[in-house]
């Protein structure tokens, strides 16, 4: 199943595919960033694949390395019972991306969940909102840069009444 | 529906209303739709939901729910201890059924680092992580139940509960906040007494389904504020990402435990119930159906749970046990190695997940080499599922939201994470 999956995606889009990697029996493609929108949708519509459910969305921060960000969606075909993860990297010049909420309706809040923690900005979401934080909130928490105790005075706590 | 009111027994209230806006009547208020904020302190939003809605009389006409009252940032704190130091943490997302994360959890691990746990440690699990899914599905059925006006429930669950809590006790020697596992097996041997409490606890838990099943599956009360209330279509719950007990009461016949078959779940006899209709009811009687299943799934663990280890034998990723820290140098060498440098996994990605009470736990770990994970995302399913809530409550009134939420049963501490 995964050779059919690694030759139908390479047949369509062998441009926009860098690398497949597949550690631990999952299976995982990288790909262009410009190309993430047209893969997923060929993925779900596609009669042999059918990859109908997004289970999960995140981002990576890298830190210190060049393309800054990847981010990654998991997604699950019930036809075949398999699992495959999206990558497609992000330079922290350019944090915009195409949202998959046209694509996948799960994907709205998972993308709203990484634009909170780490400040994707994701084209075409239908509300782009934080979800956990605060609206006021400035920081991307979950970015490597983020101190693990926080940043003091950056949540507006209840005053007291005196 | 619009409400007659009474207007000369409130005459005083209406000209107070008449003097501070001169535009502004009784029908004008009656008129329009109202902006109402259910919770985050609502009893029946299990925890801290918010739900916003916009109502036209009783009738939901928008309802937008907000999570992140209960952000605890556990994804950072992952980021910043090693592996074995989270297991405590997972027992803190689903609070219900603390085993089953406590088992997806070193799960997730011990596919990232190529271990297997032994065989005897392997049906343990088995038997905490279904024991945990009746004690969070008779949690479940309880406040279920009791949310929509059938108070007993609750006792006579909530009863059952605490027996699979001492069992807990005995085994892991907390109620609640078990911890039980550990990276490449569990940390204490299930003992002849356990085992006994376990056999004693399912054979006295049939009869009592019953007792409850007589209870509610025929009261009236129950069933009219249920039946045909937040109908999830089979592609609404797959485009939404909803799993667990709420995808397959929708008609989808997916259990991670059959899909990709996790411990020995290979070896065990067992069906996956799923019911069509997609209502609150059907996600009600599954949930009572699973709990069925589960007794069948710990009889069977009963039988055949070998005789064994309860960890692996692998001295750069174990930790040892104490005693044995204590006495041996080749141990003490190990232990300070792995408590502080970590267990220092390949570098690479995995996403493992496995079928809780409230639906698929995924955990996505990614390892540079060091003894922290560079990332640990959490996908879980009471977040994923509360996603549908408000597509579930437009159209209905104000009161089925309750039954709504209640019937797809999420966990806010692990949907705010």
């Amino acid at each position: 199943m995964k050779d059919l999956i690694i030759q139908k995606i390479k047949e369509r889009f062998a441009d926009s595919v860098i690398e497949f990697s597949d550690f631990r029996n999952d299976l995982s493609v990288l790909l262009k960033k410009e190309a993430i929108h047209d893969v997923a949708l060929f993925l779900r519509d596609d009669a042999d694949l059918k990859c109908d459910m997004c289970k999960d969305a995140t981002a990576i921060d890298w830190a210190r390395r060049k393309n800054r960000f990847t981010v990654v969606y998991h997604i699950y075909s019930f036809k075949n019972n398999i699992e495959l993860r999206l990558k497609a990297d992000l330079d922290e010049s350019d944090l915009n991306t195409v949202s998959l909420v046209s694509v996948w309706k799960s994907a709205e809040w998972y993308e709203r969940e990484t634009f909170d923690m780490y400040g994707i900005n994701y084209v075409n979401h239908p509300d782009l909102r934080r979800i956990y934080l605060p609206e006021e909130f400035e920081y991307y928490p979950l970015r490597k840069d983020f101190p693990l105790l926080g940043i003091p005075g950056s949540l507006p706590l209840p005053k007291s009444e005196n | 529906m619009k409400r007659e009111i009474n207007i000369s027994s409130d005459e005083k209230l209406l000209k107070t209303l008449k003097e501070q806006s001169s535009d502004f009547t009784i029908e004008d208020a009656l008129e329009n739709e109202m902006i109402i904020n259910m919770g985050p302190q609502h009893p029946a939003t299990h925890g801290v939901l918010r739900m916003v809605l916009r109502l036209d009389g009783e009738t939901v006409v928008a309802a937008v729910p907000e999570c992140g009252y209960l952000h605890r940032g556990y994804e950072k704190m992952a980021e910043n201890m090693s592996f074995i130091e989270f297991i405590p943490h997972t027992d803190r997302l689903d609070y219900t059924g603390t085993m089953c994360n406590n088992v997806a959890y070193v799960l997730a691990v011990e596919k990232l680092i190529g271990l297997e746990a032994p065989k005897r440690a392997q049906y343990i699990r088995m038997i905490i992580a279904e024991l945990s899914r009746i004690a969070a599905h008779m949690v479940a059925i309880g406040t279920y139940a009791m949310d929509v006006g059938a108070v007993t429930m609750v006792m006579w669950t909530f009863r059952e509960r605490e027996k699979i809590q001492d069992i807990y006790d005995r085994l892991a020697g907390a109620r609640f906040t078990t911890s039980y596992t550990r990276i490449g097996g569990v940390a204490s041997d299930i003992d002849d007494v356990a085992l006994k409490m376990v056999k004693d606890y399912l054979d006295q838990l049939a009869p009592a389904l019953d007792e409850m099943g007589a209870l509610l599956n025929t009261n009236k009360i129950f069933l009219d504020r249920l039946e045909g209330i937040g109908v999830l279509s089979k592609e609404d719950a797959i485009a939404y990402g909803v799993t667990g007990p709420s995808l397959r009461a929708s008609g989808v016949e997916y259990d991670v435990r059959r899909a990709k078959p996790y411990l020995f779940y290979n070896e065990i006899d067992f069906n996956i119930p799923t019911y069509s209709e997609g209502d609150c009811l059907a996600r009600y009687h599954l949930r009572a159906d699973e709990v069925r299943e589960s007794v069948k799934i710990l009889y069977q663990c009963l039988q055949k749970i070998p005789a064994g280890e309860i960890i692996a034998n692998d001295p750069k990723k174990v930790i040892a046990h104490k005693t044995e820290v204590y006495s041996k140098m080749e141990e003490l060498i190990h232990d300070f190695m792995i408590i502080n440098q970590g267990i220092n996994p390949p570098v690479g990605d995995v996403f493992f997940s496995a079928e809780n009470p409230k639906g698929e736990l995924g955990f996505y770990i990614v390892s540079n080499g060091s003894g922290y994970p560079w990332k640990m995302k959490i996908r879980s399913p009471s977040f994923c599922n509360l996603q549908v809530l408000a597509k579930l409550c437009i159209g209905h009134m104000i009161s089925d939201v309750v039954a709504i939420i209640g019937s797809l049963d999420p966990v806010m501490g692990e949907a705010d994470k």
